[in-house]
């Protein structure tokens, strides 16, 4: 069948039933009760939830063959965590396991194919899957039991509430705890900051297992997941290297480029017409965002206003506006650098929150309603307007899709930044070659060569008229298409195979694309 | 004379660095610089070139004044530099290191030859001339008259000051005297006077400073070293709406003098002479070109 994007996709893929993309005003309302793994547990007088090392706590909480672990990953690629967990894992001879992280970044040491290729996992579901295990999986490198599911940061705790993924045992890496499992990522010589990707399987999990390298006296203040959700605690040697967070992604770039970009697209923000005192942005690391953040508080600063919040992930670039008294609150799901980090535990503005409140359309309400402006990376966008931000020009696995779709549907301006080309590679394009986030739900594209707005956006007539009135011009889509054509030439289609590796979920649970295995000469 | 073809900033483009040929095309500079000489290695110059010749002549870039600067009048390189250059078809050629009249007549009159064998209109491709010596300063004037294609002499202040044994400082003291002797050798051959880059791209502080001197000497425009620098000379060079306003009340005056055959004429209580008309039909043609609103009824 065709989904409302326009991919094909069968009716059902292995044991999954397919709920194709249905078009943004199409969303299967969710109607059932709440699930959750977790059951009530009474601690035994004397009981001590601190355990020697990860191998007594990994055999306390019962883990078997074909369970699902779960992980949250801020500390992107200073994560020493999931080695860890898994080696202990593998030398007890559990396998068949479904590894359900919030995400897996370029984790090498312990390279996660090993635990794919000798059994430990079976099953991989994330919100992205970059770098080698990406890679190995399009290319059918590995062998597992079912495509990987992919889905983005807000729709993964519906999925968890729903049932579609059910966690056993969730291990959470926390920079401080206290030996009844109160734990935080804010202090300790590892912070990494807010732990909201963590909250959902701390409350839905049947097992959770606290790993710290810092052990604190009871009560372990502050307290982001507290003692009633935490089975054991496990101290380690390390759990992670904060410096490897961003990766350099949270410096001000002065590579020309990104700064026309960033400074175009703080343009746009300030020309619209809900750049007044009380709006609400989320920019987010990478050299544009960060670039952006600065070139708009210069602008929130030359208005007189003021920003009443931020959302999701934190960067220096945004403390500092806030610490210029140009934003009121940071309502952050994770923290990208360590001024980000700090900033939770030292300023009461800056509010630690669920990812689930953050992203997750099916609460009753979540943040991302309330946002005015928000700012999308993308590796590909099409001249529908839709985005790629998972496969690369080869087909390889170069990204997750993290928050993008959520803040693309919430936002009342979503802007897309990229550059136009990538070396000798466009990035506007006939068609992407995976659509993450429907095109429906994109007001801008900004490159270095132009502006364009989406004529179908719901935003569209009223950002048309703003940024006519402030003199910023516009061209189509087509154009950048064409522009990058130009210079590159029309690239060849990537080969595929008809064997499906992953599911692309939306953010409602609908399947809004996937991938076959490339095809490798 | 009124400047009326901006050229208020020059960036260059290394033939070396296809991605930064690609990119300097959506930056604001005015004028947009390929670079066959100094930014390229002795092992690339040919890549270089065809480069360069197939960029400009297949995928020029749109609203810029496009100039190739080809290798020095000495090198092995300058000849096959020329003819693929003058095939190219840009605005201009920009020659570097040019120290004597006969230099620039004879680059000028091999572009000649090479616009007649390719069948293109003699003539129409400029040639700017770097002055990047003493002897380049001291044979200012003669070089900006030895032809009519030459439009700009351009000051080199690096290859300049390691000409006179001076140290290149920030402020600039040590190029005072080349600045102006350029300057007035161009006003006085009707051509247009581009002053030398700012070195440091992470002092927009200093580089303000130094174009609000560029500016006030008379300048025309400057070279960038690199775009962040563009949107900041770009700035100066174009006039402000008090000065767009202050223009407009000079001319309306000045006509009003003429419909009430007045003699002398005055605003605020000053007199306007002719220089001030001048610079106010100056301004008023910068702002123009450079797409700036006018309003008003005179220009």
């Amino acid at each position: 069948m065709i989904n409302a994007v326009g991919r094909e996709i069968p009716e059902k893929i292995g044991s999954y039933v397919v709920k194709p993309y249905a078009g943004p005003m199409e969303t299967i309302e969710a109607d059932a009760p709440v699930v959750s793994k977790r059951k009530p547990s009474k601690r035994a007088v004397g009981e001590n939830k601190l355990l020697p090392d990860l191998k007594a706590a990994i055999l306390a909480t019962g883990l078997k063959d074909g369970m699902t672990i779960s992980f949250h990953h801020s500390f992107r690629e200073g994560d020493k965590i999931i080695g860890q967990v898994l080696t202990v894992i593998r030398e007890l001879g559990i396998k068949g396991l479904r590894f359900a992280p919030s995400a897996v970044v370029n984790i090498k040491n312990p390279s996660i194919v090993s635990f794919v290729k000798d059994g430990t996992i079976n099953r991989i579901q994330a919100s992205g899957i970059r770098g080698e295990l990406g890679d190995a999986v399009v290319n059918g490198e590995v062998e597992l039991a079912e495509p990987v599911i992919l889905r983005p940061h807000g729709s993964r705790p519906h999925a968890i509430e729903t049932g579609d993924l059910t966690i056993d045992v969730a291990f959470i890496g926390a920079s401080a705890a206290d030996d009844f499992g109160n734990c935080t990522g804010q202090i300790g010589p590892n912070a990494c900051g807010a732990l909201g990707y963590s909250f959902i399987d701390a409350t839905s999990a049947d097992k959770v297992v606290v790993i710290t390298d810092n052990l604190v006296p009871y009560p372990c203040v502050p307290m982001s997941i507290s003692q009633m959700y935490v089975d054991y605690v496990v101290k380690v040697d390390e759990i992670g290297d904060p410096a490897k967070i961003g990766a350099g992604a949270t410096r001000m770039t002065k590579n020309p480029r990104d700064l026309l970009i960033a400074q175009r697209c703080a343009d746009i923000m300030a020309a619209s017409r809900l750049f007044k005192d009380g709006y609400s942005f989320q920019t987010g690391a990478g050299a544009i965002p960060v670039a952006c953040t600065n070139f708009l508080a210069d602008y929130t600063e030359q208005a007189g206003i003021q920003s009443s919040f931020t959302l999701g992930g934190m960067t220096g670039a945004i403390v500092d506006m806030h610490n210029r008294g140009l934003l009121r609150t940071m309502l952050c799901s994770q923290s990208f650098d360590a001024v980000a980090a700090r900033a939770i535990a030292e300023d009461p503005n800056v509010l630690e929150i669920d990812n689930s409140m953050y992203a997750n359309m099916f609460n009753k309400s979540c943040v991302l309603d309330k946002l005015n402006f928000g700012i999308l990376g993308a590796l590909e966008v099409d001249v529908d307007f839709n985005i790629n931000i998972l496969t690369g020009s080869s087909g390889e696995m170069m990204g997750g899709i993290g928050g993008g779709p959520d803040v693309a549907d919430g936002a009342d301006i979503s802007i897309v930044t990229l550059p136009i080309v990538r070396g000798r590679i466009p990035s506007v394009v006939d068609k992407v070659f995976t659509c993450c986030t429907p095109g429906s739900s994109v007001a801008v594209v900004v490159t270095e060569a132009g502006i364009a707005l989406n004529p179908k956006h719901r935003s569209y007539q009223m950002l048309k008229e703003d940024l006519d009135a402030a003199g910023i011009k516009t061209v189509t889509i087509e154009s950048l298409r064409d522009l990058a054509y130009s210079m590159t030439g029309v690239p060849k289609p990537i080969e595929t195979t008809d064997k499906i590796t992953c599911i692309v979920e939306y953010r409602d649970g609908t399947v809004i694309d996937v991938i076959r295995q490339i095809k490798r000469d | 004379m009124a400047t009326t073809k901006l050229k208020r900033t020059s960036l260059y483009a290394s033939g070396a660095t296809p991605i930064n040929m690609i990119q300097a095309a959506f930056y604001n500079e005015d004028c947009i610089v390929y670079d066959m000489e100094d930014s390229v290695p002795l092992a690339e110059k040919d890549s270089a070139r065809l480069l360069i010749y197939n960029t400009v002549r297949y995928h020029r870039p749109a609203n810029k004044y496009v100039m190739i600067r080809v290798n020095g009048l000495y090198s092995e390189f300058i000849e096959e530099d020329l003819e693929a250059a003058v095939r190219a078809r840009p605005d201009a050629i920009r020659i570097p290191k040019v120290e004597y009249k006969e230099e620039a007549v004879r680059i000028c009159q091999r572009i000649t030859e090479i616009e007649k064998e390719a069948g293109l209109e003699p003539g129409k491709i400029e040639v700017w001339c770097n002055i990047e010596s003493y002897l380049g300063m001291i044979n200012a004037y003669e070089i900006a008259t030895a032809d009519p294609r030459i439009e700009a002499l351009a000051l080199g202040a690096e290859d300049f000051t390691a000409s006179m044994k001076s140290t290149r400082t920030k402020a600039g003291l040590e190029i005072f005297y080349a600045r102006n002797a350029i300057l007035t050798a161009c006003r006085q051959a009707g051509i247009e006077a581009i002053d030398a880059v700012f070195s440091d791209i992470n002092d927009p502080e200093g580089l303000k400073e130094d174009t609000t001197l560029t500016r006030n000497l008379g300048f025309d425009g400057k070279t960038c070293v690199h775009p962040r620098q563009i949107d900041i000379v770009n700035s100066f060079f174009t006039p402000s709406a008090k000065e767009i306003k202050y223009a407009l009340r000079v001319l309306e005056a000045v006509e009003e003098g003429k419909r009430l055959k007045k003699g002398a004429v005055t605003l605020d209580g000053s007199m306007i002479d002719k220089p001030m008309e001048l610079r106010a039909r100056t301004t008023l043609a910068q702002a123009e070109a450079a797409g700036v609103a006018i309003g008003g009824n005179l220009k």
